[in-house]
């Protein structure tokens, strides 16, 4: 039981993107739509989930001078995989997520969660550490494209919710409107956390 | 005439923070103070003309040809880093003066997004060499220009009244879209 902790600790109290606020560029870059954010936070939980399990178990090997090359080396071999599977099974998404698969290597969330958790810690923390802060990721990101997708193209995963004809706030699936969205994500994050 | 297209694109149309979303962590983090913007944005615009002349080198000589083009995720991530640290002994013996300058933002580039993204973007670009570098230059100047747009109305804002909720990231954020949406304006200065 006392593991759930650390699985619940990345959903809300220490949420990567709305409390840590790591990982900005992808969730500005990839909220265009709902299923666009779902896609990025999976991949990303992968890699998060297997480099912290990788570095948990190899953190008596790595000596602590070039530990942040090694790091890196990890990382960036398991996104080679995912870059790899998304091409040949998903090339749809693979398209629109564009070069922020391969940037998943430079997401701070991963190498800030190596070096805060994964290199301290067993295991099995490693991995749970790795699921909760990958959830609450891939969350925050479909929520923000979800509402970005609905505000400025008048659909959910690729659904329409307004006819054809229907005026949509475009600009909310342009840059700025990435840029409006996560500011008052924040904002909200921070005034319901204040109340409790 | 490419070559200005290039550099059009790369300042204002496709501005590498308020367009393309890379190098958004200093954009938030350092710009609070315009001369810190301007030591940030020299240090990237040396580092990433200087990273893309040797990925570029890397990808069309080594991997091409070995036919192990899906290396290039790690290749490029380990040889920014190694450069990056290069420079910043090279600069200390050669350029005392400029390091001491630039000196605490270089490490700070390794985890610029910025640096790796443009890499791999003027690859798939099948930019030649000379493009690749004046491509990543122009981006890098980019950068700065936002850097030290949202350093001065920053400096601004701190004289200003706006609401408490919003202190902090959001406000740097909206502030930011509202470049962002400036900067759509150029969007039809070049085809």
């Amino acid at each position: 039981m006392g593991n759930m902790r650390y699985l619940l600790n990345g959903l809300w109290k220490e949420n990567p993107t709305l409390v840590l606020v790591l990982g900005t560029c992808p969730t500005l870059a990839v909220t265009t739509a709902a299923m666009n954010g779902l896609g990025m936070g999976a991949a990303t939980t992968f890699v998060l989930v297997f480099s912290n399990l990788f570095i948990a178990l190899l953190k008596n090997l790595i000596p602590d001078k070039v530990r942040i090359a090694a790091f890196v080396v990890i990382i960036a071999s398991f996104v080679t995989i995912v870059d790899l599977t998304m091409k040949a099974f998903t090339p749809g998404l693979y398209a629109a997520l564009g070069v922020f698969i391969p940037l998943i290597v430079v997401n701070c969330i991963i190498l800030g969660r190596a070096e805060a958790f994964a290199q301290k810690n067993k295991p099995i923390p490693a991995i749970l550490d790795g699921i909760g802060m990958g959830i609450g990721f891939t969350l925050a990101l479909t929520i923000m494209g979800a509402v970005r997708e609905i505000l400025g193209n008048g659909s959910i995963f690729d659904i329409k919710l307004v006819s054809e004809s229907t005026k949509t706030i475009i600009i909310f699936i342009l840059p700025p409107g990435a840029f409006f969205t996560y500011g008052y994500f924040i904002a909200i994050k921070n005034r319901l956390s204040a109340n409790k | 005439m490419d070559y200005i297209n290039i550099i059009i694109l790369a300042l204002f149309v496709n501005n590498v923070v308020l367009a393309q979303f890379l190098g958004i962590c200093p954009f938030l983090g350092v710009s609070s103070k315009v001369e810190t913007s301007l030591g940030m944005g020299a240090a990237v615009i040396f580092v990433m003309a200087l990273a893309n002349f040797v990925t570029y080198m890397i990808y069309f000589f080594i991997l091409k040809p070995l036919n192990i083009e899906f290396m290039q995720t790690i290749s490029f991530i380990l040889v920014i880093a190694f450069l990056v640290q290069v420079v910043e002994l090279i600069l200390k013996k050669a350029a005392p003066s400029l390091y001491q300058a630039l000196g605490i933002y270089l490490p700070l580039i390794t985890t610029n997004c910025a640096v790796l993204g443009i890499a791999i973007l003027a690859v798939k670009e099948n930019y030649n060499m000379v493009m690749s570098v004046v491509y990543a230059s122009a981006i890098a100047v980019g950068f700065t220009i936002a850097l030290i747009l949202m350093a001065g109305i920053r400096e601004q804002m701190e004289n200003t009244g706006y609401p408490k909720g919003m202190k902090g990231f959001p406000i740097s954020l909206i502030t930011a879209g509202l470049l962002s949406l400036a900067f759509m304006g150029f969007s039809g200065l070049v085809k």
